[in-house]
């Protein structure tokens, strides 16, 4: 069921783009070591600031690094940081979500007091206070992304749940006196899936944006580790001279951003009977 | 709900490895084991978690949350006077007007764009301005904002010298008449206040859009246009005032993320607001400061959306006679 979904959603023209871009960068991150013309860390005194040309596609940084390298080697950075939190906020997500919108009661209210206090602190707040009394580190960021970005997902799965509850073939299960863990896991789960895929390939995008902000701060990845943030934090301070500092791997953020937001609107679409083909 | 946010916010400063003390006492390397004995105790950092924890709650009831480390002592939230009468104005005093200003400047501009482009999305649904609104709108969502900031930076501030790039006032700020002292601040608050806009922009376009497009499809618009009714009034009195009520909600949700996204416009254009004061404060592991902040901020987000439940009841009366839930 879910591939006719998959298929459906990449008959939309945005969503067959994003998907495209999404298969692009992972690639290009994946062979980043293997395609990269030189090595990231690598600085050449002789070659600071170089504009782009033949040699160096994107020019060359403050300290002589080639930017295309590092530019490479940054994505495995911003993809692997978004995929590892959303793993984290989506787990965290359907966990609670479940456990509220199954048993219901004080439970549910409980956990629902939690998302609303979180959901009432400002969470870019929250994430730098947190990143920067751990010692940054790439851990810590995916952790802390994960760690309070996972109530969109509960408030999500709980109400599919609480839907779902009401159906016929979940409450002929329960008759048959299914177990609790039976029916999460066998029926209520496998249901709401098509919602909580589309909700994470939206988180990735947010925790891609999310942790190029924190690496521009300097909260973020640290140098000389090359992220696309922390590219664009040295073309903040060169931006007089050297704009592709900053042109480079702002554009690269955006690409990628960009794709998984079509893609997850591009499901949405294709999930949602509602924006079918009517109007 | 407030006693959460404090407890969380709490409990996260004391995630931090280390001392605070080790902090201020390495500005001064003379600080012997015995003086920072006493700024422990200044501060009851000597004292169990659960009691700094009961000390703190006790004063932030009376709004008191004590005063900086780093910054000269300065008050966290209020100005206090001392006993010889020298009034010191508190950081949050003096940073939350200034990102106040720039939100509500920034919502402002945000609705006025808006709601005409959410009607027009709406209206030539899968005409070719729809799209073009919707691809505005994916691009909205997806560009950094610190990277649009950096763009303009350099092409308004840097290349042209059009608009100011740091701070809020000039330097010769205080020698200028009212008007020239206006226009001033106004330009040094352009980028600020238009880039972080972008984004809530696509959000709320978007918004408007489906709220539009749930609405005309309803019977009563069909009624409406069955009996004759031109469609200019169709789509603005009987459409329009349902499909913007949705929006009083998600403006009042929209608020921690406009309180939270103003660290990074703050930082990049100097602005010395909430924001910025955060961003150093963390830098500095300045515990009240950013202790405070936290909870001002979640406090601000939860008097938003009491504003927002308030004006949903007083501009639907369903909500207020309880027919709907809101």
């Amino acid at each position: 069921m879910n591939k006719n979904i998959f298929i459906k959603a990449l008959s939309n023209p945005l969503a067959f783009a994003g998907f495209i871009i999404i298969v692009c960068v992972f690639l290009l991150a994946i062979l980043a070591p293997l395609i990269s013309p030189y090595d990231p860390d690598f600085f050449n005194v002789k070659e600071i600031l170089l504009p782009p040309s033949a040699l160096h596609w994107m020019g060359t940084d403050g300290l002589g690094r080639d930017v295309l390298s590092r530019m490479l080697h940054g994505g495995r950075i911003s993809l692997l940081v978004g995929l590892v939190a959303v793993g984290i906020s989506t787990t965290i997500g359907i966990l609670l979500g479940a456990i509220a919108g199954y048993y219901r009661g004080w439970v549910d209210t409980v956990i629902m007091r939690m998302v609303d206090v979180m959901l009432s602190i400002p969470s870019f707040f929250l994430i730098l206070a947190v990143i920067a009394f751990l010692t940054p580190s790439i851990i810590n960021i995916m952790v802390v992304i994960g760690l309070t970005s996972w109530m969109g997902v509960t408030r999500l799965v709980r109400a599919e749940f609480l839907s779902l509850n009401e159906r016929e073939f979940v409450m002929a299960s329960r008759t048959l006196a299914a177990k609790d863990i039976r029916l999460i896991f066998v029926h209520l789960l496998p249901n709401s899936l098509t919602p909580i895929i589309v909700s994470s390939v939206l988180g990735v995008a947010s925790a891609v944006l999310l942790e190029s902000g924190l690496s521009f701060l300097g909260l973020g990845v640290q140098a000389p580790q090359a992220s696309w943030g922390n590219i664009l934090t040295d073309g903040k301070e060169y931006i007089q001279f050297a704009w592709w500092l900053s042109l480079f791997p702002g554009m690269a953020i955006l690409i990628t951003v960009l794709g998984y937001n079509l893609l997850g609107e591009g499901l949405r679409d294709a999930l949602d009977p509602r924006s079918g083909s009517s109007h | 709900m407030l006693i959460g946010i404090s407890l969380i916010s709490f409990f996260i400063m004391h995630l931090a490895p280390g001392d605070i003390t080790n902090n201020e006492a390495s500005f001064n390397p003379k600080a012997s084991e015995e003086s920072r004995q006493k700024l422990r105790e200044m501060y009851n950092l000597d004292k169990p978690v659960i009691v700094q924890y009961s000390l703190w709650l006790k004063r932030m009831i009376s709004l008191d949350f004590g005063k900086s480390f780093a910054s000269h002592q300065k008050p966290v939230f209020w100005q206090t006077t001392d006993k010889d009468g020298n009034v010191t104005k508190g950081l949050i005093q003096e940073a939350l007007p200034i990102t106040l200003l720039i939100n509500i400047l920034g919502l402002v501009i945000i609705l006025a764009l808006a709601i005409p482009l959410g009607i027009i999305a709406a209206r030539k649904y899968r005409g070719w301005q729809d799209r073009s609104i919707t691809l505005f709108n994916f691009i909205g969502f997806s560009i950094p904002g610190f990277w649009l900031s950096l763009l303009l930076m350099y092409w308004l501030g840097v290349m042209n010298n059009w608009l100011p790039i740091s701070g809020i006032h000039s330097l010769d700020y205080e020698t200028l008449d009212t008007w020239s002292k206006i226009k001033d601040t106004l330009s040094h608050l352009f980028m600020p206040v238009v880039i972080p806009s972008v984004t809530g922009l696509a959000g709320i376009t978007l918004f408007v859009k489906n709220g539009m497009l749930d609405v005309l499809n309803q019977d009563y618009i069909t009624t409406a246009r069955a009996k004759g009714l031109a469609e200019q009034k169709v789509v603005y009195t009987h459409a329009l005032r349902n499909a913007l009520l949705p929006l009083i909600t998600i403006i009042g949700l929209s608020i921690p993320g406009l309180i939270g996204g103003s660290v990074i416009a703050e930082t990049i254009f100097a602005i010395p607001g909430m924001g910025k004061l955060f961003y150093d404060a963390v830098l500095m592991r300045d515990f009240p400061v950013v202790m405070g902040i936290l909870t001002i901020g979640s406090a601000l987000t939860l008097i938003g959306n009491l504003i927002a439940d308030l004006a949903y009841a007083w501009a639907d009366p369903r909500v207020r006679r309880g027919v709907v839930q809101s």
